[in-house]
C-alpha cells in the first residue's frame, strides 16, 4: 500500500480518499469548505452519471455530485495498491 | 413543480427582513431555518396550515413565506426562510436568510435538521447559534433514521449545543407539540438557553477581542458583537454596507472602528494569516465542531446505512440503464395517464353535459331572455364543462404520479443523468431541476431558477424554461396525440402509440431547451458554466395518501380553479365573436380568415391560432376554445366522446399533420400570461420578457413552417 495525491476526479469508483488541499479561490472554494470539505475530510467517489461527468461524491454522510471541473481542483491522498 | 397560490408570488417578499410589529402586537416571530430539503416546508405546512409545496430535492423554497398558527395563548408568525447549507453569503438566498435571521430579530429560530445525514447539518446550527442563541434544534425525518439504524441521543445533543433538541416526523405530525413547546418556552424566554461557545485560534480570538468592545459600544445588543466582529474580519468591506443598511447609522464615519478593524486585519497578517486562511480556519473549526458533537451524539448501528441507496443509484443513473430509465418513467407516466383519463373524461363530460340541458330546461321555463341563455349556457357553462372534462382526469392522474417520483427523491437524479448535456449547452446543471418544476407549472419554473446563483445562467434558465410542457399543456398535447397519432393505430397499439408521440414531444422539448440554451450562450449571454454542486438526498419511503391528498388539494384544485377563472370569460368573449355578425360573417370567423392564411403556412388553421392567442391567459383553454369555434361554425352541437372530438376535427380539415403542428406549436409558442408576468417580476427587465416572449414563439413558427413545408413537399399530408 502506498500513498499518492491525485485530483478528486481521478478517484476510481469506490475508492476513498482523504481531502489535503483545495487549489480553488472565492466563491468555489466557499462552497466546497461549506459543504464540509476541510482537511482530511474523508471523500468517496460513489457513482458516475451515464456520460461520465458528474460523479457523485459522499462527504460527511451526504451525497453531492461535483462536475470534473470542480473535482479536479480537489487533491486527495489515496491508498493505492 | 409546486404550483400553489404561494409560490405563484402571493406571499412572497423576498429580501423583506422585517415583519411589521405594529400589526402584530403580542405575535412571536418565528424564523423556520435549515439545510435544503430536510422537511422544512413540511414543518411550516403542518404548523401553519399553508401549503407550500414541498418536494424531495434542495432548493424548494426559493423565497420567503410566512404564515400564522396559535399555540396555547400565543399567536406565532413563521417565516419559512430559503433552506442554506451556510450562511457566509455564497448566494442571494444565503444572504437573505442571514439578514432576517441576524436584522429580523425573531423571537426563535427553529432550525430544520435531517437526522440521516445529522452532521453535515450541524454545520449551519453552529453558525446560526453564532448569531443567536434562541434556537430549537428540530431533528426531523426520524423514522428515516430509524429506518436505517441511526440512533440520536437528543439529550446529548441538546447538552453539546445548550439549546433545546426536539425529534420529529414533521410528515406525520409526530414531535410537533413538543416543538411547538419549546418554541412557546424559548421565544417567551420561559426556558433557559446556554448556547455553545465556539472558541477559535488564539489569534482570531485575539483579534476578535481588538473589534468587538469597538462595535458593542456603537450597537449595544442590537445584533450579537461577537459574530459581527468574526464577520467583519472575514469579509470584505461590503459587511460594513450591510450592517449600516440595517442599523440605520453611519459606520463607515467611524474612524476608531475602522482603526481597529485595520489593526486586527494588520495583526492577523503578521501571524501568517491571509484572508482566505482565515476563512478556512473559522470554517474548519465549525466543521470540526460539528463532527464532534455528532460523533458523540449519533450512533449509527449499521454501518452500512446507505447502502439500499447507492444500489438504486447504481441502477437509476448507471451509464447504461440510467437514460433508458428516465424515459421509461416519463413514458410509463403518460401511459397510466392516457389509458386512465379516456374513461372518466367521457363520464365527466356525460354528467356535465346532462346539466346542461337540465340548465337549458329550466331557462326556457323561466323564460329567460334568449339572448341570455345563450351568453351564460351555451357560452359561459359549456367552455367550463370543457374545460373540465378535458382537463380535470389527465391532471388528476399525471399529478400524483409525478409527486410520487418527486417524493421518493428522483428528480434530483434527473439532474445528475442530464448534467453533461446541460455542460455542453454551457447551462447550469440546477437548469435540469428547474426545468423538471416546469412540467408543473412554468411560472413556478421560473421563480425556481433563483436556486442558480450565477446571473447569467439563471437568465438562460427563465428564457427555456417554457419549452417543457407544463400541465395546461398536457391535455391538448394528451388529446391530440390520442386522435391523430393513437387513432391512425386504433387497437391495442392505440395508446401505446399516443404514448410514444407524447414522449417524443416532451425529449423534443428538452433537446430545444439545450439547443436554445446552447445558442443563448453563444450569444446575447455569453460565458462559461459556473461551478455548482448538486445534493442527491436520500431516497425517502413516499407516504401514497399523503400524495394524493396533496395533488388534489395543492395542484388540481388550484389548477382547475384558474383554468375556470380565466375559461369563464374566455367563453363569453369566444360566444360574442361567434355571435356578432358583419355583413354576414361572425367575427370570430373574420378574425380566423384573416390569419388563416398564415395559420395554413404553419400547418394548422385560422381557429387554431386563434385559440392559442385565446388562449394566452392560460394554456388549459386552447382545446376548448378551438372546440367551441368550430361548433359555433354550426356544424356539430354535442360531443360526447373522443371519438365525436375527432369527427369534429376532421370534418373541420384537420390531418395527421395539423396534430402534429398543433402539439409542436403547443409545445413551442409565447408563455402564457402569468409566466410572462413572472418573468418580468424576476428578470425586472422589459427586454427579457419581451425575449421570453419571441424566442419561443419564433422556434414554433419556423419549425411548423418547415414540418408543414416539408410535408407537403413530399406529398405527405
Amino acid at each position: 500500500m502506498k500513498k499518492t495525491f491525485l485530483p478528486l476526479n481521478d478517484l476510481p469508483i469506490g475508492k476513498k480518499a482523504k481531502v489535503k488541499l483545495l487549489a480553488c479561490n472565492g466563491p468555489v472554494r466557499r462552497r466546497m469548505l461549506d459543504l464540509g470539505m476541510i482537511a482530511d475530510t474523508e471523500v468517496e467517489a460513489l457513482q458516475k452519471s451515464p456520460s461520465g461527468d458528474p460523479v457523485a461524491y459522499g462527504i460527511r454522510g451526504a451525497v453531492i455530485a461535483l462536475r470534473s471541473e470542480e473535482a479536479s481542483k480537489i487533491l486527495v491522498e489515496a491508498n493505492v495498491l | 413543480m409546486g404550483l400553489t397560490s404561494n409560490q405563484a408570488g402571493r406571499c412572497v417578499f423576498a429580501g423583506k427582513t422585517t415583519i411589521s410589529r405594529s400589526n402584530n402586537a403580542g405575535c412571536k416571530v418565528i424564523a423556520l431555518a435549515g439545510n435544503p430539503n430536510v422537511g422544512k416546508s413540511t414543518v411550516f405546512n403542518s404548523l401553519t396550515g399553508l401549503k407550500q409545496h414541498t418536494g424531495n430535492w434542495p432548493g424548494k423554497t426559493v423565497s420567503n413565506a410566512e404564515g400564522r398558527y396559535k399555540h396555547k395563548d400565543k399567536t406565532f408568525i413563521m417565516v419559512d426562510l430559503p433552506g442554506t447549507y451556510s450562511l457566509m453569503a455564497n448566494s442571494m438566498e444565503e444572504e437573505a436568510a442571514r439578514d432576517f435571521l441576524c436584522f429580523g430579530k425573531p423571537d426563535c429560530v427553529v432550525i430544520v435538521t435531517d437526522s440521516t445525514c445529522l452532521e453535515r447539518n450541524l454545520n449551519l446550527v453552529l453558525q446560526i447559534i453564532e448569531i443567536t442563541g434562541k434556537v430549537v434544534v428540530c431533528v426531523n425525518l426520524i423514522d428515516e433514521a430509524k429506518r436505517k439504524k441511526i440512533k440520536i441521543n437528543c439529550s446529548v445533543l441538546s447538552k453539546c449545543l445548550g439549546v433545546p433538541v426536539i425529534p420529529t416526523n414533521a410528515r406525520s405530525g409526530w414531535g410537533l407539540m413538543e416543538l411547538m413547546d419549546a418554541v412557546y418556552d424559548v421565544s417567551g424566554d420561559v426556558a433557559a438557553v446556554a448556547p455553545v461557545n465556539i472558541s477559535y485560534d488564539e489569534v482570531i480570538e485575539n483579534a476578535i477581542a481588538m473589534i468587538q468592545p469597538k462595535i458593542y459600544s456603537l450597537i449595544g445588543n442590537k445584533i450579537n458583537s461577537r459574530w459581527a466582529a468574526l464577520r467583519l474580519l472575514d469579509s470584505d468591506d461590503t459587511f460594513i454596507k450591510v450592517l449600516e443598511n440595517y442599523l440605520d447609522f453611519e459606520l463607515s464615519d467611524n474612524a476608531q472602528l475602522l482603526e481597529a478593524i485595520k489593526a486586527a486585519k494588520e495583526y492577523l497578517a503578521k501571524n501568517d494569516i491571509c484572508p482566505e486562511r482565515l476563512h478556512d480556519m473559522i470554517v474548519s473549526r465549525l466543521v470540526q465542531t460539528a463532527e464532534s458533537i455528532s460523533n458523540a451524539a449519533v450512533i449509527y448501528e449499521n454501518k452500512h446505512y446507505s447502502r439500499t441507496d447507492k444500489r438504486i443509484d447504481n441502477v437509476l443513473t448507471s451509464r447504461l440503464f440510467g437514460i433508458p430509465i428516465m424515459l421509461c418513467f416519463l413514458a410509463i407516466i403518460f401511459w397510466i395517464t392516457i389509458v386512465g383519463a379516456n374513461l372518466p373524461s367521457r363520464l365527466i363530460s356525460d354528467f356535465l353535459f346532462a346539466i346542461e340541458d337540465k340548465l337549458t330546461d329550466i331557462s326556457m321555463s323561466a323564460g329567460l331572455p334568449k339572448w341570455l341563455y345563450a351568453v351564460t349556457v351555451q357560452g359561459i357553462y359549456r367552455t367550463l364543462a370543457w374545460v373540465v372534462s378535458v382537463m380535470l382526469p389527465p391532471m388528476a392522474i399525471f399529478f400524483p404520479l409525478f409527486t410520487l417520483l418527486e417524493d421518493v427523491g428522483y428528480l434530483p437524479r434527473i439532474a445528475f443523468n442530464l448534467d453533461n448535456f446541460f455542460k455542453k449547452a454551457c447551462a447550469h446543471g440546477k437548469q435540469a431541476l428547474t426545468m423538471c418544476m416546469g412540467f408543473g407549472c412554468n411560472a413556478v419554473g421560473v421563480i425556481g431558477c433563483r436556486i442558480i446563483d450565477s446571473p447569467r445562467e439563471r437568465l438562460i434558465a427563465i428564457l427555456t424554461n417554457v419549452f417543457v410542457p407544463c400541465n395546461g399543456r398536457f391535455p391538448t398535447l394528451i388529446a391530440v396525440s390520442a386522435i391523430f397519432i393513437g387513432g391512425r393505430f386504433g387497437g391495442a397499439f392505440a395508446s401505446f402509440a399516443s404514448t410514444l408521440a407524447l414522449t417524443a414531444v416532451v425529449l423534443f422539448g428538452i433537446l430545444m431547451t439545450l439547443l436554445i440554451s446552447y445558442i443563448l450562450s453563444k450569444t446575447i449571454l455569453k460565458g462559461l458554466p459556473s461551478s455548482f454542486a448538486l445534493e442527491l438526498p436520500p431516497y425517502r419511503k413516499p407516504l401514497i395518501g399523503r400524495i394524493i391528498v396533496r395533488s388534489v388539494f395543492d395542484r388540481i384544485l388550484f389548477v382547475l380553479g384558474r383554468a375556470a377563472i380565466v375559461a369563464a370569460p374566455a367563453g363569453l368573449v369566444i360566444w360574442i365573436m361567434a355571435n356578432i355578425t358583419i355583413a354576414g360573417t361572425s367575427l370570430l370567423a373574420f378574425a380566423a380568415n384573416f390569419i388563416d392564411p398564415f395559420g395554413k403556412l404553419l400547418g394548422m388553421d385560422g381557429y387554431i391560432l386563434m385559440a392559442f392567442i385565446l388562449g394566452l391567459p392560460a394554456n388549459e383553454i386552447v382545446i376548448p376554445i378551438i372546440i367551441m369555434s368550430y361548433m359555433s361554425a354550426g356544424s356539430m352541437l354535442e360531443i360526447e366522446s373522443l371519438e365525436d372530438l375527432r369527427q369534429l376535427l376532421i370534418s373541420n380539415g384537420w390531418t395527421w399533420l395539423t396534430g402534429v403542428c398543433v402539439m409542436l406549436f403547443s409545445l413551442m409558442h409565447f408563455p402564457c400570461g402569468t409566466t410572462l408576468w413572472t418573468i418580468k417580476k424576476e428578470t425586472r427587465s422589459a427586454g427579457w420578457t419581451l425575449a421570453a416572449f419571441a424566442i419561443p414563439t419564433a422556434a414554433g413558427i419556423i419549425l411548423c413552417t418547415a414540418v408543414a413545408g416539408i410535408a407537403r413537399l413530399l406529398g405527405l399530408a
